[in-house]
């Protein structure tokens, strides 16, 4: 579903992905981890074409992201993204905010979009705070809107970047249940994250970046019992100790 | 001033009451009339200054450089007396002796050009106010840049900015009275005008100084509601700015 193939980005001289090659398939979840600064957020930013990038090329359901004649925002409106700060609208409630994209981009009726998007603040249970505008909502709480956001445009893939990263110890389990829940149902997940048990349970593959390349790219249970790479071994380790 | 033959009464006398009233409400429609072009034309040059465009964004600001920094009234002359003239001839003949109202339309037009170029670098400040992750969310479900700035980066700017708005809201009308220069009956050149009558200017102008700090408080008041409407949730009360 998801092919990158060689791609290579610079920020002027600095080149933050170099060769970077992974596949993900209908249905697969796939983690992302490895050191800050090591091009996570950028890569799956070039998924979605929120990043260009220089060389090599990336395919979503058969479209190029990279190639100029592709419509990007009808791509990206087949995609899902969940951000690291949530990024909800502040000036439109929960409803609102779920309703934006399918009424302005997909052209739904008004009350149908309301509908829907009551039906999705169930799922991640948010149903009450339907009305409540983001800043009267905690961080687990604002994240599970914004799943519910992405998961409105019917998406064919999502894209998690740190989804749980800015939340509380005691609120990360909520938004972690919903992801769960999502990739149970056969959702196509890249998901950016240092949460190893999300991983452990739910990835089909992890893939583990350092310095803009893809050092380790390996099925689940390869990938914590035997990593290869040294660096692999040393980052997962760390993060096992806590 | 002890031959200052004081008379209050003639603040109510015909038919000056009336030239006041009609002076008044020349006031109000060059003020709202520049506003709404101001409005307008500043919320165009607030998402121009900040485009990913590198000429949009470079002409916005050469728009901005010159309507802040050549003088209002040199810019009301400008449009009056030196326009008619650089266009063809055809079009300068239909401005000057056709055009009904001209002095009006140009007053507007001076005041609405200049103070766009004020609301739009607000505009301009709300939006970079704004965390980049905002347009990234809008982009990837899938809205176009255009509905991003329509839908959602706009709307914020425009209530983080209420306060400053306000301000340039009553600087329209304090600058409204520049217009007499090219012979808009408005209030300053109606209370001029009646001094020169009568001689009675200490009563005149303290009514007019009246009437537009009553124009500032009311618009005060009025954007202060507004806000408390039109703020965000969650965000902290911003302080009235003086006008
Ligand atoms: N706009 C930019 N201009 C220049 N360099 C950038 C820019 N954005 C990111 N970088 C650099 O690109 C590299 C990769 O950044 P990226 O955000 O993808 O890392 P990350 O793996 O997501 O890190 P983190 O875990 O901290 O989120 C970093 O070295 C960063 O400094
Ligand atoms: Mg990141």
């Amino acid at each position: 579903m998801i092919a990158i193939d060689k791609v290579s980005k610079w920020y002027g001289r600095t080149q933050v992905l170099a060769d970077c090659t992974t596949a993900v398939a209908r249905g697969e979840v796939v983690v992302v981890c490895g050191p800050s600064g090591s091009g996570k957020s950028t890569l799956i930013k070039c998924v979605n074409g929120l990043e260009p990038f220089q060389q090599g090329s990336i395919t979503v359901d058969g479209v190029s992201v990279g190639d100029k004649a592709t419509k990007l925002a009808k791509l990206r409106a087949r995609i899902g993204m969940v951000f690291q700060s949530f990024e909800l609208y502040p000036h439109m409630t929960a409803t609102e905010n779920i309703t934006l994209a399918p009424i302005k981009v997909l052209g739904r009726d008004r009350v149908e979009a309301v509908a829907r998007a009551h039906a999705l603040l169930e799922r991640v249970g948010m149903r009450e705070f339907a009305d409540r505008y983001p800043a009267n909502l905690s961080g687990g709480q604002q994240q599970r809107v914004a799943i519910a956001r992405a998961l409105a445009m019917e998406p064919i893939a999502m894209l998690f970047d740190e989804p749980t990263s800015a939340l509380d110890p005691e609120t990360i389990t909520e938004v972690l249940d919903a992801m769960m829940a999502l990739a149970q149902d056969g959702m196509t997940m890249i998901v950016v994250t240092h949460e190893m048990g999300f991983a452990s349970k739910v990835a089909h593959r992890v893939v583990f970046m350092d310095g803009g390349r893809i050092v380790e790219d390996a099925p689940k249970a390869e990938f914590f019992d035997r990593p290869h790479s040294p660096r692999a071994q040393a980052f997962l380790s760390k993060i096992l100790r806590h | 001033m002890q031959h200052y033959a004081w008379n209050w009464g003639i603040l109510v006398t015909q038919p000056y009451v009336f030239w006041i009233l009609s002076g008044l409400l020349w006031t109000m429609l060059v003020a709202l009339a520049g506003w709404v072009l101001a409005l307008a034309l500043g919320s165009i040059l607030g998402v121009a200054r900040t485009v990913p465009n590198r000429v949009v964004r470079a002409l916005a600001a050469a728009y901005v450089e010159y309507f802040r920094n050549v003088p209002l009234l040199v810019q009301i002359f400008l449009w009056y007396f030196v326009l008619p003239e650089l266009l063809p001839e055809g079009a300068g003949r239909w401005l000057k002796r056709d055009l009904p109202n001209a002095e009006f339309w140009t007053a507007v037009l001076s005041l609405g050009t200049y103070t766009a170029c004020r609301v739009g670098e607000t505009l301009r400040a709300g939006i970079e106010s704004i965390s980049r992750g905002q347009t990234s969310a809008g982009l990837s479900s899938g809205l176009t840049m255009a509905q991003v700035y329509g839908y959602i980066l706009l709307p914020v700017a425009y209530r983080v900015t209420v306060p400053a708005l306000t301000s340039e809201f009553i600087n329209i009308f304090k600058n409204s009275a520049l217009a007499l220069t090219i012979g808009v009956l408005e209030l300053t050149s109606r209370t001029r005008q009646i001094a020169e009558f009568t001689y009675n200017a200490i009563e005149l102008f303290t009514c007019a100084t009246v009437i537009y700090a009553l124009i500032s408080l009311v618009v005060t008041y009025a954007m202060r509601i507004a806000e408390s409407r039109a703020r965000l949730p969650g965000m902290i009360a911003s302080q009235p700015t003086d006008a």
